[in-house]
């Protein structure tokens, strides 16, 4: 195995486009040391992406925000202005693992790693999120749920690194939230997992919404079904039942240790309604 | 074999040099390397906290740092906690109040105690036992634990 | 006299105190050393291939391309561990359980091992051998394992305890019973009978310190082991009888240990790296995964019980079963029949039955976990309490204390009680605050009850005094969680002595006469005896000495508060000694001084205890938090306050983890899934309140200062007392443990159809 670790994201390109086995991309390394150390992978090479400066910081941007695919999750908990913008973007950030991971992971590498568990993906997923992806043939666009297409698996195509995530100015009367369900209170991967952003229009009415579940199937789900379903009301109970029951309707999760698929399809309802009602609680309705 | 990679880095305040193989973590570096054997490999995939060391003051899992990226960074373990011949605070509340029994996860408890109490000196329990999460303890049930860093966190704010 | 074990209400000066452990500066700094932290010159790195399969015929197993790699010292298989047992199954098991003999037993079971320069040469050797397996059916599940056309997991195998003598296989190994008086006469005096079945899943000990040793062994027989276990001597005579070497050329080092839990009892790695290194000739340095400690080591029994309780209208028990089905992994062992003796250990009843069997099942052998086989049973009897009060519509902790066992109970699992702490901690519960706060919505409260045998057993201890009156404390049973600081507390009341004058060390096996495994909770109570009486020896050669000094007779010689006293009026001018000022003389005296005991400590106390708690549960997700919990338990007399709570609590985290959320989970392909610690949850500090803990004193007559051990007990009533609680806030029954949220809404949508 070589490492390297390039000063720029054009080195790191060409390094990853140039590597003749599997090359990994290395930003927290939480879940790709895991697999190294367990032998699940084998790398030709790993380039450790933490020593290029555009990867590496948060900004404000004309659109929006920008947050650098190297930047530790721990930091967009410690930027105020991002906090405010986007607090479910960011709680869902701060989810992952401990503080120890938190120093480390970062919501790139979360969506790279292509868990349809992963708890930042839901929650950029409602936000809008977009990647700003660099490769050997130059600079692309993707919105966040087209960069994973399966279970590990991903639309990036060979020496491609996600630079930054961006992030869209928050509408006027908008508001985002993230749940997921974990058995403990911490350490534990999502079992089901609910992102919405909603936007209100005159009188608390909803104007529009995104929801996305993560956990319920071989990537995360946005559910336009379960949006529909909330716009137009105010959130009334039965909005959220409707809500609840498009969520259900969207899952297509499995059975394994650490749910069952009706546990999962049932607390995704759940969760999303819950989520629904943060959500809307923070866009002033 | 791979070749080796030579670091410079800085550790518990003192310069360090070293080759490590691009696959060696920072702890197996810290422990097989170096002989700083104070963080302790429980689990290997970042789920026990027991290898927790601070890199440029951020509290990580050592387990899940390659020994490459320390270079140019400054590490800290629980062997730079005590200075000049004088236990940190809490250091002394962990022996004070029972907060140990086996002592294997200790160290990684109190750098992250140390690292909670860095950006929070007034933390209360539930701020305590969050950021105390990612370090698993199987003999105390946390209780002494959390009285511990409490002591501590008031003790460090009586000497400032 | 010396070594007289009657308990005798002295009052004490330093015992009950709560002073700084001996090892804490070396434990906060990170000097302490663990089984992974020792190194040796030229130490190889050991690391074990292991079967994938649940159960499969090894027919071949191919090293040579893995010999070949430059860098690998040696590589073992079966072939280099002959069968040196002679016939004793039980040492075969152990034997076979380290390195598997031409069949794989479960997922994880060893078949070859390499030594080699480096970790990284090592992992590439382990894939280079080639293992031809032919893969059998299998069976993971107890019940399962006990149906006529299971597969045989132990051809050998036929069940005793049953007649006549039955000439199949089966996976039973054993039946047990227990019991006294007559069930059907008993349940036809029952108004009112609940008959309930319950499972629980297997769990692991799940302490954070891998299992890891540093083997060496020379060409001359010689060798030394550094291992973190609970008992090296055992250790030592149990690799010296697999290996073939003499016991007393085999110097084993208990290092600091990482928690145990009964889980570091027995060997697993320790023979296999002291074979590489006698292999390679060089030190072997061999430490498992957390991947591998899950799959191959410790994990307690799941099971599947049956209880049937019968009382009177007022609440008088009159008859009492439980049928207890434990699986014991791939090898036989007792944890069915200690489930059957435990199960209504609590209780005074007239008529009792309770049935083990012990099951084998291609899941790793089972080690003991903290009060073995106790808490399962305990869940059944305790839940099917709280079923039978809710029938006799009293409360549950009242039915409890009208059934408690006292001093003077036939016991169901045979002896007769001395004075014992049931009906007292049931007592401090039903008064305790906690009963009465009040309770919000979605919240239930719950209790139960625990026993524990505890254990004695051989123990060795010296003590050392040294020219400045400082004492070296030597004793042989690990400190798993501060007795070091117990048996210097007693020495010190012994000697008359400030406990800071007395320095306790674990001796390596070279140093001191055998001692048993730290197991049972006998750890304070026997070494405390020998430490007692070894102190009370070296008070002789004291007053032996100080006669000397005064040239009186050693009659006229009492020991009082740490000094010598002439007794007599004749030697009324004579000044008192004090301890240091006869160790100072005692070059000239007769040479040092010491004192030394060797016992089989009997009499260890039997222990209880009662517990609340309160759960809130989340109807919606099925998701609990445990809002309050307090353990009552009987310690005897607690030595060092400190410790016997941190052991009630970290038992009652123990169980509280056990009853939520852990728990080993097996594919339909017999292959654990989640060996490791994100998705075998044990509770993380933020899943906990504080946990209050009330210690009770009644004296175990057997020991001088009435000492009971208190490691285990308090985690065997958190099961049972969870899931009471649960039932209280969800309104359902909950019978399979753990109570982890899919199960818990199920329940609760189950309930509401």
């Amino acid at each position: 195995m070589r490492y390297e670790a390039p000063k720029t994201i054009k080195e790191a390109a060409g390094l990853l486009a140039k590597a003749k086995g599997s090359a990994f991309v290395l930003a927290g390394g939480s879940d790709l040391l895991v697999r190294l150390k367990s032998g699940m992978i084998e790398p030709e090479l790993v380039v450790d992406v933490k020593r290029i400066p555009s990867m590496q910081t948060v900004s404000k941007t004309a659109s929006g925000f920008r947050i650098g695919g190297a930047v530790p999750c721990a930091a967009l908990g410690e930027n105020e202005a991002l906090k405010k913008a986007w607090p479910g973007v960011v709680e869902a950030a701060n989810l992952i693992g401990s503080d120890q991971i938190q120093s480390r992971c970062t919501i790139v590498g979360n969506l790279c790693n292509a868990s349809p568990a992963a708890d930042s993906v839901p929650a950029m997923v409602a936000a809008g999120a977009k990647a700003a992806v660099v490769g050997p043939k130059g600079k692309r666009t993707i919105a966040v749920e087209d960069v994973v297409t399966g279970p590990g698996k991903t639309s990036l195509k060979k020496g491609e690194v996600i630079e930054a995530v961006t992030l869209p100015k928050p509408a006027p009367k908008s508001g985002d939230a993230y749940l997921r369900f974990i058995p403990r209170t911490e350490m534990d991967i999502a079992v089901v997992s609910a992102g919405v952003c909603l936007t209100l229009g005159p009188k608390g009415v909803v104007k529009k919404a995104r929801v996305a579940l993560g956990a319920v199937g071989p990537t995360v789900v946005l559910v336009p079904a379960a949006a529909k379903a909330i716009v137009g009301t105010k959130l009334d109970d039965a909005a959220l039942a409707k809500m609840a029951a498009a969520c259900e309707a969207a899952c297509k999760p499995i059975d394994d240790k650490r749910g069952t698929i009706e546990f999962r399809t049932e607390v995704a309802g759940v969760l999303a309604r819950r989520a629904a009602g943060i959500a809307y609680q923070r866009a002033g309705g | 074999m791979s070749e080796g990679i030579h670091v410079a880095t800085t550790i518990n305040g003192d310069a360090v040099e070293y080759v490590c193989s691009p696959r060696e973590t920072l702890l197996d570096v810290l422990r097989n390397r170096l002989g700083l054997t104070g963080a302790k490999e429980g689990c290997g995939t970042g789920d026990c906290g027991a290898c927790s060391v601070t890199v440029d003051g951020r509290l990580v899992c050592s387990c899940l740092v390659l020994g490459a990226e320390a270079e140019g960074r400054e590490v800290t373990t629980v062997e730079g906690l005590s200075t000049g011949g004088k236990l940190h605070p809490l250091q002394s509340k962990f022996i004070e109040h029972a907060a140990l029994q086996c002592g294997i996860c200790t160290p990684g408890f109190l750098v992250a105690a140390k690292a909670l109490l860095d950006r929070n000196p007034d933390p209360n329990e539930e701020q305590i036992r969050y950021a105390l999460a990612g370090n698993l303890c199987r003999c105390t049930g946390y209780d002494k634990i959390v009285r511990a860093v409490s002591a501590a966190a008031k003790e460090i704010r009586k000497q400032r | 006299m010396a070594t007289d074990t009657t308990f005798t209400n002295q009052e004490f000066k330093i015992v009950g105190t709560r002073p700084p452990r001996p090892d804490g500066v070396d434990k906060v700094t990170g000097r302490a050393r663990y089984g992974a932290d020792a190194s040796a010159a030229g130490q190889l790195v050991g690391l074990v291939l292991r079967s994938p399969h649940a159960h499969a015929k090894i027919k071949k197993i191919d090293t040579s391309k893995a010999e070949k790699l430059k860098g690998v010292k040696a590589i073992i298989t079966s072939a280099d561990l002959p069968d040196l047992t002679k016939g004793d199954r039980g040492m075969f098991d152990m034997l076979e359980n380290c390195m598997a003999r031409g069949r794989a037993l479960y997922d994880g079971h060893a078949v070859a091992a390499v030594a080699a320069i480096d970790a990284e040469t090592a992992r590439q050797a382990l894939k280079l051998i080639k293992v031809d397996y032919e893969v059998l059916p299998h069976v993971t599940d107890v019940d399962e394992a006990m149906t006529p056309n299971a597969p045989i997991v132990q051809p050998h195998v036929r069940t005793t305890g049953i007649e006549p003598k039955p000439t199949k296989a089966s996976n039973v190994s054993q039946k047990s019973e227990f019991g006294h008086g007559d069930i059907e006469a008993g349940f036809k005096q029952a108004d009112v009978i609940v008959e309930r079945s319950y499972k629980t899943e297997q769990t692991h000990q799940g302490y954070i310190e891998p299992h890891a040793c540093l083997a060496s062994v020379g060409p001359d027989g010689q060798g030394e082991l550094w291992v973190t276990t609970q008992g090296h001597f055992t250790f030592r005579n149990v690799c010296a009888a697999l290996l073939g070497m003499d016991i007393a050329k085999l110097k084993v080092t208990s290092s600091e240990i990482g928690g145990g839990f009964g889980g570091k009892t027995h060997v697993w790695v320790e023979p296999v790296a002291l074979a590489l290194s006698r292999k390679a000739n060089r030190p072997v340095k061999l430490v498992m995964t957390r991947d591998e400690v899950f799959r191959a080591t410790g994990p307690t029994c799941s099971t599947s019980i049956d209880v049937k309780i019968g009382a009177t209208k007022d609440g008088r028990i009159t008859a009492a079963t439980a049928t207890l089905r434990y699986q014991d992994g791939a090898f036989p062992s007792i944890w069915g029949m200690l489930g059957a003796m435990t199960s209504f250990a609590c209780y005074d009843l007239a008529n009792v039955k309770s049935i083990g069997y012990d099951v084998l099942v291609n899941r790793p052998k089972v080690a003991a976990y903290r009060a073995p086989s106790a808490p399962m049973a305990a869940f059944a009897v305790e839940s099917t309490m709280d079923l039978l009060a809710a029938e006799l519509k009293m409360d549950p902790i009242d039915l409890r204390i009208k059934n408690a066992a006292k001093e003077g109970t036939r016991a169901s699992y045979g002896p007769t009680y001395g004075p014992i702490g049931i009906g007292p901690t049931l007592l401090a519960a039903k008064n305790h605050p906690h009963m009465k706060a009040p309770l919000g919505k979605n919240q239930g409260r719950g209790m139960a009850c625990g026993f524990w045998f505890n254990f004695g057993g051989q123990t060795c201890t010296d003590l050392n005094i040294g020219v400045d009156g400082t004492v070296s404390l030597t004793v042989g049973t690990v400190d798993v969680g501060g007795s070091r600081a117990s048996l210097s507390l007693m020495a010190a009341e012994e000697l008359g002595i400030p406990y800071d004058r007395v320095k306790c060390t674990i001796a390596d096996t070279a140093s001191l006469g055998h001692n048993d495994t730290t197991e049972g909770s006998r750890g304070t109570f026997s070494s405390g005896m020998a430490t007692i009486f070894a102190a009370r020896n070296a008070i002789q050669v004291l007053k032996a000495r100080a006669a000397k000094m005064w040239d009186i007779d050693v009659a006229d010689v009492d020991w009082k508060d740490g000094r010598a006293v002439a007794l007599r009026a004749e030697h009324g001018n004579l000044n008192e000694l004090t301890l240091s000022e006869i160790a100072a003389k005692s070059p000239q005296t007769g040479g040092p001084i010491a004192g030394h005991n060797e016992t089989v400590a009997d009499g260890a106390g039997v222990s209880f205890a009662t517990h609340i708690c309160d759960i809130e549960v989340d109807p919606e997700t099925g998701k609990t938090k445990v809002l309050r919990y307090t353990v009552i338990q009987d310690a005897g007399k607690a030595i060092h306050p400190d410790y016997v709570e941190g052991q009630f609590q970290g038992a009652a985290a123990q169980g509280i983890g056990w009853a939520l959320n852990e728990e080993y989970v097996y594919g339909k392909d017999g292959r654990l899934q989640n060996a490791g610690f994100l998705d075998y949850r044990i509770p993380v500090c933020s899943d906990l309140p504080f946990i209050d803990t009330q210690i009770l004193e009644i004296p175990n007559p057997g020991h001088p200062y009435g000492v009971r051990g208190v490691g285990e007990t308090s985690i065997v009533p958190p099961l049972a007392a969870i899931a009471n609680a649960l039932s209280n806030a969800a309104g359902v029954r909950m019978t399979h443990i753990p109570m982890s949220p899919p199960r818990v809404l199920k329940a609760i949508k189950n309930g509401r159809h």
